[in-house]
């Protein structure tokens, strides 16, 4: 556990510094493609990068939820959703169960933010609520909690504001090529007179830097979110002792063709599926910040009777045909083992699709404040915020409820 | 003068080494310690939620008095002896879940019993209740098993003597039948 956050420390930083690096250059050659003041460029870069990263600091999770459409949920909401967080929370042994969120929205998806533990939240979308059994949501959720117990949100969050900044400036140093900023220098190369091969190699490099930057930057972020989804995999099953309920969700998350509502590049990675792509998802390419969700769930149903570190690494090896695992070394060497547990009984899995759909109905109305009066006769009587009367009558049987006495 | 360095460097070593693995020795004793109260707070949840549940099924279930009663009576010695060891509340709490188990199997009989919205509540409540068990049960264990491990093996052992760290006893499951890996079988 403490092994896996600082080895997941440990590929953050290096991560961040050749980011700083990348942004840095950047900078200085647009500051000098422009100015021929490589550190007024310098300067501006920075000032870019430490505004985004205050932002995401205080702001980065309400943003990242408000812009996502995600309301709070409380526990009359949707008890067994909470209870899964819950359990999943004493799973991972966080010190603090994470606030619950949900998205109206059909496609089946969910993700965690929050810059650390203690601020963490969840959200999950309805269409993931009314497709999974208990086991699958523990399986998605576990994923979830994996996320914010590795601390791979603030990772991943400082991440996709240094991308951010990267290709802020790219674009600025892009249109000031296409819009003659740079011709300006030129002028005043020729006067100047010498000199002028220097400058046009500067120059070279400085549009390379503009095309490549944001290019190089964002291979770089993959390349390691990937591998951090396969982690959040491997800490899911050890949590739940049950990796054939993440793989079985996998699978209904893959089969789903319905696609996902405005998400923006930058928190695509939050996400336990990659929300941008909707068909073929098997194909995987660099660009891709989730590994194939095939090869993810061959890596879970590989995993033959014990759940530990070192089982998921070596089930990953197996199925990938790699010589190199995706769990750290001194992980998969104290993980102990963890024998896999037994699915929940039939009638704990919560039902049929249709009561699924029901609940998870019920908890977007209940998330924006309606209330639920449970009728004798048998009709549930949902009540709108900021009802004007005190006294609701049943349209069923003509029973009047006084709301002060319902909860 | 160079030697009355190295001995100086040496004994400095070894007193920050000695730090670190007592403090380690005391994280994990805490981690355990932490463990061990959250297993507290949800077996005293189910303890609490018992005897509503028995109010609830009461009148539903008139012919299976034992079955309540073998419920009621395995709650009453789970809260007796909840303060004593590891192992006599262990085998207290699994008998209990043993009978909470065939309380749920039978109320399968009772189909006006499975429409009662609080009888469903209380079922999601009580299952959710008994992961949570096991969740923290997990937790506790693998505490349980570092800091044993950092108790027994060279060179913490010698400070673990020191300072009288005791090894802490796991939270185990009574019957090695219940390990076994039944064939999963997947429907939804």
């Amino acid at each position: 556990m403490f092994e896996l956050i600082r080895a997941n420390k440990r590929r953050a930083v290096i991560l961040m510094l050749a980011m700083v690096v990348l942004l840095a250059a950047l900078g200085y050659g647009l500051g000098y493609a422009f100015w021929r003041a490589p550190l007024v460029g310098l300067l501006i870069a920075l000032v870019v990068w430490v505004v985004l990263a205050l932002v995401t600091w205080f702001q980065g999770d309400s943003l990242i939820l408000a812009a996502s459409g995600a309301r709070r949920i409380e526990k009359k909401d949707h008890p067994v959703l909470f209870d899964v967080v819950e359990e999943m929370t004493i799973a991972a042994g966080l010190p603090k169960m994470p606030e619950v969120y949900i998205l109206d929205v059909e496609a089946p998806n969910a993700f965690a933010t929050g810059r650390s533990p203690e601020r963490a939240k969840i959200a999950v979308t309805a269409g993931l609520l009314e497709r999974l059994n208990r086991d699958e949501l523990q399986g998605v959720i576990g994923h979830e909690i994996g996320h914010v117990a590795n601390r791979d949100v603030i990772y991943m969050m400082t991440a996709t504001v240094m991308i951010g900044a990267i290709v802020m400036l790219a674009d600025i140093g892009f249109y000031g090529v296409l819009f003659g900023g740079v011709g300006g220098g030129g002028r005043r190369t020729s006067s100047n007179g010498g000199g002028g091969q220097a400058q046009m190699i500067m120059m070279l490099v400085a549009l390379a830097l503009v095309i490549l930057a944001p290019i190089f930057a964002q291979l770089l972020y993959f390349a390691l979110s990937r591998r951090r989804e396969y982690l959040a995999d491997a800490s899911s099953a050890r949590y739940t002792r049950y990796p054939e309920g993440l793989a079985s969700a996998l699978e209904k998350i893959a089969s789903n063709t319905t696609p996902m509502p405005h998400v923006s590049r930058a928190t695509a990675a939050l996400y336990i599926a990659n929300p941008l792509k909707t068909g073929a998802r098997g194909l995987s390419d660099l660009s891709s910040t989730h590994p194939p969700l095939s090869a993810r769930i061959r890596v879970l149903r590989a995993m033959s009777g014990d759940t530990g570190f070192a089982a998921y690494d070596t089930a990953f090896k197996r199925v990938s045909g790699r010589a190199v695992g995706v769990v750290p070394f001194a992980v998969a060497r104290d993980s102990t083992p963890a024998p896999t547990r037994a699915p929940s009984p039939l009638d704990v899995l919560a039902g049929t699709p249709a009561i699924r759909k029901r609940e998870a109905t019920n908890a977007l109305w209940g998330a924006q404040g309606y209330r639920f009066i449970r009728c004798p006769c048998g009709t549930t009587l949902k009540v709108p915020p900021g009802f004007p009367k005190d006294v609701v009558t049943c349209p069923n049987c003509g029973r009047d409820h006084a709301l002060a006495n319902e909860r | 003068m160079i030697g009355v360095w190295i001995i100086l460097a040496i004994v400095v070593f070894l007193i920050l080494l000695m730090v670190g693995m007592y403090n380690a020795l005391v994280r994990l004793r805490n981690q355990v310690k932490n463990a061990w109260a959250q297993i507290d707070v949800q077996l005293k949840r189910r303890h609490d939620l018992i005897p509503n549940l028995i109010e609830t099924v009461k009148g539903y279930m008139q012919h299976e008095r034992q079955t309540l009663e073998s419920v009621t009576q395995a709650r009453t010695q789970a809260v007796n002896v909840s303060g004593g060891t590891v192992a006599e509340q262990a085998q207290a709490e699994n008998m209990l879940s043993k009978t909470l188990r065939s309380l749920f199997a039978v109320s399968e009989n009772y189909p006006d019993l499975k429409a009662n919205q609080n009888f469903l509540a209380l079922q999601e409540e009580l299952a959710s209740t008994e992961n949570k068990i096991s969740f923290a049960r997990q937790f506790y264990n693998d505490a349980v098993m570092k800091l044993n491990n950092k108790i027994q093996m060279f060179p913490s052992n010698m400070m673990a003597g020191m300072f009288n760290f005791k090894a802490a006893e796991s939270f185990e499951l009574e019957a090695p039948a219940e390990r076994e890996v039944p064939k999963v079988s997947f429907s939804s």
